[in-house]
């Protein structure tokens, strides 16, 4: 099986969102950076399939120079080469404009050697959240695409996908190739081990450079919702705070 | 007009819906508010619409429409916005209302706004990022303008004196590759204790917790309060309790009258899952850590003795 997975690459923020002052971006000075979890627990799932089945897992990534740090991550955890558009402007691609972009990359992966039978994506981006680039691509490419999944297999050809729902999981069957996206909770992702990261080192990553396009849905500006910052009320420390505690639960209503 | 695609159960529309139509009607446009309804109970979940504002409800009730099939529904909703020309097509933020909106979008070649809190018809929106933690202001270029309205951003709301909207039946022209992903079977799950979603009370361990064994005097206290038990990701992350307890960006979002955050920094994607508590108590030996910007009370010191105190204390509060 060939599988390729995108991640996007964000900013690891911590207990406050603190804006660069143009309010186009997260001041990211002192932070680290990661992919969401939905996208870590797509290349987890990748690597399982062709664990089971052989074959390959490719990264791709559109992103800055620096996105080469989770291409490499993913690399650790078990994919074998990562590839990596790199958006040299200060400025972000919007989900049509990631579409196209990825859709490229694909086309050209696949025109060089063989189509994937599987692309998964996350089913949100960690920090715009546009809940579309997956599906776009699959549209673009002419395959069909299931989202949001929390269990996947495949047999035969056909992907078994399923989604929670309230009271159980809906099942579609998938023929490949298609498009995917997961949700984080379809597995519990590895840890990488310190000869993976060593040899994630020497792993290929290729790069390229697309033109951004205009993006059609247009980041004006960046706000912190009203909220933030308030001050708990201390009600004590260490046990003796029980009593004050149990009083609270009664004023709110929770306890009789 | 605006053009309203909703969701609907046992033939009534869905409260998230409902919300969808109250953003559509606040983005300024005079004109008319129409429906777009698929699949079985789409017409009686059609007449309870007039209240909200809608004037036409187009219905699919195709047979091969039984089970839910994704790119079936943007046939639908994209042949009614062709032959309609609505200047905005508007969807509930909700799991499926999202993915069929990013399918409209797709096939109209078009940009789409999921999860707007605010939305004008002159293409500007407020949407949420971050699950809820960051707001964006941004311009749709295009037409009709595509968007969805973020979870109880909007309240739902009535207008007087509205009949049932009149009802147009839609017979969609749908081919093969819009059946090809299609629900064929649910399996039914075993539904254990309190779900998460729908508690009263919430206590969650993070970090702080210890171990999988140092949730138990987190369950004890639950017991009591007839409450669930919620975690962080890094208590997910070292497989000390299932995914489906994880609060947070990418767990669960819950609404309790009291969260009680144990052990746990208060990282925005946690907070993001747990801020529509009405009331949230930290524990946390950090008189410091971020959770206290985001509590309404707090108790320093460590949880395992606090916790079990607070439970000692209902005990002898009610005996037996
Ligand atoms: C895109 C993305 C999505 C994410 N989604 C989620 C999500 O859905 N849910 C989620 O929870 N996280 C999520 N995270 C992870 C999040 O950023 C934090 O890493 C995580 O919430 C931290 O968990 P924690 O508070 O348990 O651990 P820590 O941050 O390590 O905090 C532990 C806390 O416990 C306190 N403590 C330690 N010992 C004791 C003691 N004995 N008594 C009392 N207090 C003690 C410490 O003072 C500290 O405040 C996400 C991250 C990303 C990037
Ligand atoms: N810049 C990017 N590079 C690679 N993949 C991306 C990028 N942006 C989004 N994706 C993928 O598309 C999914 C959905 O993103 P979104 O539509 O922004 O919510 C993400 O979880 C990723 O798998």
């Amino acid at each position: 099986m060939r599988v390729l997975v995108c991640v996007k690459r964000v900013p690891l923020t911590g207990g406050r969102m603190v804006l660069t002052a143009d309010e186009q971006a997260i001041e990211t000075r002192h932070l680290g950076f990661t992919i969401s979890p939905h996208e870590e627990c797509g290349v987890e799932e990748a690597v399982r399939l062709v664990e089971a089945h052989g074959g390959s897992v490719t990264v791709l990534t559109l992103g800055p120079p620096e996105a080469e740090e989770q291409v490499r991550d993913m690399l650790a955890v078990g994919a074998d080469r990562g590839v990596l558009l790199v958006n040299d402007s200060d400025e972000e691609w919007d989900p049509q404009g990631t579409a196209s972009a990825l859709v490229v990359a694909v086309s050209e992966l696949e025109a060089a050697e063989e189509p994937f039978d599987l692309i998964v994506f996350g089913n949100e981006s960690a920090d715009s959240g546009g809940y579309q680039v997956g599906i776009r691509v699959a549209y673009a490419l002419g395959r069909p695409v299931a989202t949001g999944l929390k269990g996947l297999s495949v047999e035969d050809g056909v992907a078994r996908c399923e989604q929670e729902v309230p009271g159980g999981r809906d099942v579609y069957p998938v023929p490949l190739p298609a498009v995917v996206s997961v949700l984080e909770g379809i597995n519990l992702p590895r840890y990488p081990s310190v000869p993976a990261k060593l040899r994630a080192r020497s792993k290929p990553v290729e790069r390229s450079t697309p033109e951004r396009p205009e993006p059609r849905l247009e980041k004006l500006r960046l706000v912190v919702p009203p909220g933030q910052g308030k001050q708990a009320e201390v009600l004590g420390q260490g046990p003796e705070a029980a009593p004050k505690v149990v009083e609270i639960m009664r004023e709110i209503g929770v306890v009789s | 007009m605006t053009l309203v695609l909703i969701e609907h159960q046992d033939g009534r529309p869905d409260e998230l819906s409902l919300q969808a139509l109250a953003l559509a009607r606040g983005m300024g446009e005079e004109g008319p508010l129409e429906a777009v309804l698929v699949g079985p109970g789409g017409e009686a979940a059609a007449r309870e619409l007039g209240a909200h504002g809608v004037t036409t409800a187009h219905v699919a009730e195709d047979d091969r429409l039984g089970s839910y099939a994704p790119a079936a529904w943007a046939r639908c909703v994209t042949e009614v916005a062709e032959r309609t020309q609505p200047k905005a097509v508007v969807a509930a933020g909700s799991t499926r209302g999202n993915e069929v909106m990013a399918h409209v979008a797709a096939r109209m070649d078009l940009p789409f706004a999921a999860n707007c809190t605010k939305a004008h018809q002159d293409g500007t929106v407020t949407r949420i990022r971050w699950g809820g933690s960051l707001l964006e202001e941004a311009r749709l270029h295009g037409s009709p303008l595509l968007l969805s309205s973020a979870p109880h951003a909007v309240q739902a709301t009535t207008v007087n004196g509205a009949d049932a909207p009149s009802v147009e039946r839609l017979e969609p022209a749908l081919d093969e590759t819009d059946l090809l992903v299609q629900v064929v079977e649910r399996v039914e799950a075993e539904t254990k204790g309190i779900s998460l979603a729908d508690a009263k009370v919430v206590i969650s361990g993070g970090r702080g917790v210890g171990s999988a064994d140092g949730f138990a005097i987190l369950e004890e206290l639950a017991g009591l309060l007839n409450a669930a038990v919620g975690c962080s990701r890094v208590v997910t992350m070292a497989g000390w309790r299932p995914h489906t307890d994880q609060v947070g960006q990418t767990g669960t979002k819950v609404s309790p009258d009291l969260y009680i955050a144990c052990g746990i920094s208060g990282a925005t994607q946690h907070i993001a899952g747990c801020k529509g508590a009405k009331t949230i108590l930290a524990i946390n030996s950090d008189a410091e850590a971020p959770i206290l910007n985001n509590a309404d009370y707090a108790v320093i010191g460590d949880l395992a003795e606090i916790v079990p105190a607070i439970t000692a204390e209902l005990k002898r509060e009610r005996p037996g």
